[in-house]
């Protein structure tokens, strides 16, 4: 029993019933199935990502992850718990972010916010103390403590949210879409706090988002989900090979130039003046394209872009039968 | 059973994991909604002047309600066969006892919102229990003065009818016990009408009817309401378990026609019945919210 992973989803479905107006005095009523049967495990100590594009229903999950939401089908448990029965004991024992939603006192300033989280979760005074402490300072919140949550921008909303999930040392952290409208210096940060939270703490973190750079800076595991079904279980690598993707190198040349074609294993994809896009198998490295680039015109700079889950996931789908993403969509409407 | 079993936390898991303590629903909520509302009674404070100012204009508000009894009693000498002071002790009891459950329970009017928009989810991740929560979320002191009120025209009453009623010891322990009873069915109805929004978004309007408007009924003696109403609010909707049926007794008045004189006493009996109905119902409604689509 004690071997069984932290998490463990089998066959977990989730329908939606929505009724719309279908003419004056009729409602329609229509099945959505956000999470169709869904199955995996996480163990101990991972660090996940879970992408996929908007509506796939990784939020969806991630509630009934936290028992905000009670599946309609399937087996699930957190640390051998049923999170929808035993929602207030799980809750204890995991810490939770939303992006899109402060999980802290609106009113009241973030020192407030986490003196009710410290009774709330009855967390003993020294290891509130210590938490706090060394969020404050990997997060750098020290100046922030005494502002009320309203007044805070996105950044530092974000930061706060994320060391009031940590107070409690929760055995498992799920964060919905914690980058979503940051900035890069915040996004970055961020990213440096959780990688330390997961190795020198061992905590399980379930990420999901559709910002590729999070996985790639992040996780090891990548899970995609699409229309509610697991479509990808594996190495990131792994991914862009199954999805064919590519990276565009972005190249700043010294000024326009006809497009760059001799370069061996990029693409010319399009030019904007002196700026120019250059695809490349997502697989391959960037330092020898950049290098060749480099030694046959005048670079004045460069990046390199990922592809995004969108198009990785559409080129997933692309000779999948039941038809694109787009038409998917348009059929469930 | 077997929840239980898997239920144990690993040893040596990431950070301390505390031993689980006994789960105690009540006393956990008890805690939970001190805290919460301790927080907004500081945070309101803070403007003691505008505090001040709310708490007499709620007082107020509720006041016109009396006057208006009173000033029906200038042009007429009786109620439905009522003296004035039996109808101010039927406003004074119903009136606290709907104070007492509106000080308590009238941040519930906002789960209306909070399902629509999926604020809630927040509340739900929260170990601690939902309806506490909620219940003392933006917990406002200022509805003090509708106790207050209410107390004031009770005792008054009280005072008038001195010599009126033939008092004992079960009658003059029938008065508070009544308050309390009272106030646990305004509650219960109150839980129930929000749990209510889990399905129906538009509920408010049909809880605030039983709420405030049943409040607004029971001012009135039975008797100048047509019969079958009153069979309602005994059999069907048992508001008149609040203060009716205990303050016919007290008053030393039949029960309304087709009514066991024994149902004066019943109050706790029906109170009890209705918590239970509530907390099924909001156990049924927590576990069929959907929050919202992101
Ligand atoms: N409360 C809800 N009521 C109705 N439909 C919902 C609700 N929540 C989510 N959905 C639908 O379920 C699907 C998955 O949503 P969600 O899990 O939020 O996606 P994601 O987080 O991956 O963007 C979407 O089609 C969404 O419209
Ligand atoms: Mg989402």
């Amino acid at each position: 029993m004690s071997c069984e992973p932290l998490i463990v989803l089998d066959g977990i479905e989730k329908t939606f019933t929505v009724r719309r107006k279908a003419g004056p005095f009729r409602r329609e009523k229509r099945e959505v199935r956000a999470v169709d049967g869904i199955s995996f495990t996480v163990d101990r100590g991972e660090m996940v990502g879970y992408i996929g594009p908007n509506g796939a229903g990784k939020s969806t999950t991630v509630k009934m992850l936290t028992g905000i939401l009670t599946p309609s089908g399937g087996r699930l448990r957190v640390a051998g718990i049923d999170p929808a029965r035993d929602r207030t004991r799980l809750a204890r024992r995991i810490g939770v972010v939303f992006g899109q939603r402060t999980t802290l006192w609106w009113d009241l300033p973030l020192r407030d916010s986490y003196r009710l989280v410290h009774r709330m979760y009855r967390i003993p005074d020294d290891r509130y103390r210590e938490n706090l402490a060394r969020c404050v300072d990997l997060l750098d919140l020290g100046d922030l403590l005494d502002v009320p949550v309203r007044q805070l921008s996105l950044g530092q909303r974000m930061r706060g949210d994320i060391a009031a999930a940590l107070l409690h040392d929760p055995e498992v952290l799920y964060l919905d879409e914690p980058t979503i409208g940051l900035d890069v210096v915040s996004k970055s940060r961020v990213r440096a706090f959780l990688r330390e939270l997961n190795a020198e703490r061992g905590t399980t973190v379930l990420l999901t988002t559709h910002d590729l750079t999070d996985i790639e800076q992040l996780c090891s595991r990548v899970m995609v989900i699409d229309h509610g079904r697991l479509v990808y279980d594996g190495g990131l690598p792994g991914l862009h090979a199954a999805g064919d993707g590519e990276r565009t190198l972005v190249v700043d040349l010294a000024r326009a130039f006809p497009p760059i074609d001799s370069v061996p294993g990029a693409r010319f994809v399009r030019a904007e003046g002196p700026r120019q896009y250059l695809a490349f198998p997502a697989s391959a490295s960037a330092a020898p394209l950049v290098a060749a680039v480099a030694e046959a015109y005048p670079l004045v700079d460069l990046s390199v872009r990922e592809p995004d889950i969108e198009s990785v996931i559409a080129k997933m789908y692309g000779g999948a039968p039941g038809g694109t993403h787009e038409e998917r969509r348009e059929s469930l409407m | 059973m077997d929840e239980l079993l898997t239920a144990a936390p690993a040893e040596g898991t990431a950070g301390g994991a505390r031993t689980e303590e006994a789960y105690r629903p009540a006393a956990d909520a008890l805690r939970t909604y001190r805290m919460v509302a301790a927080l907004w009674i500081r945070s309101t404070m803070t403007y003691r002047a505008s505090f001040a100012l709310t708490l007499a204009s709620s007082f107020c508000v509720t006041f016109f309600d009396f006057v208006v009894i009173l000033l029906m009693f200038g042009q007429v000498r009786g109620l439905g066969g009522f003296s004035f002071a039996e109808v101010a002790f039927l406003y004074g009891t119903t009136g606290t006892a709907f104070g007492i459950a509106d000080l308590t329970l009238g941040s519930l009017q906002r789960m209306g919102r909070r399902i629509r928009d999926g604020s809630l989810d927040v509340f739900l991740l929260r170990p601690a229990p939902l309806l506490a929560q909620v219940a003392a979320d933006a917990f406002a002191l200022r509805r003090l003065g509708r106790v207050l009120q209410g107390l004031m025209v009770l005792v008054w009453s009280l005072v008038l009818l001195r010599d009126e009623v033939a008092w004992s010891w079960g009658r003059a322990l029938m008065v508070p016990w009544t308050v309390v009873c009272g106030a646990v069915i305004f509650m219960a109805v109150m839980v129930l009408g929000a749990s209510a929004l889990f399905w129906l978004q538009d509920a408010a309007e049909v809880t605030n009817s039983f709420t405030y408007g049943g409040n607004t009924l029971l001012q009135y003696p039975p008797t100048v309401f047509a019969q079958d109403l009153v069979k309602g609010v005994v059999f069907v909707v048992p508001l008149a378990f609040v203060n009716w049926l205990p303050a016919l007794y007290v008053l030393g008045r039949p029960a309304p026609p087709g009514v066991p004189s024994w149902a004066a006493f019943a109050s706790p009996l029906v109170a009890l019945v209705c918590c239970g109905a509530a907390g099924l119902a909001w156990r049924a409604g927590v576990r069929s919210y959907r929050s919202t689509g992101s």
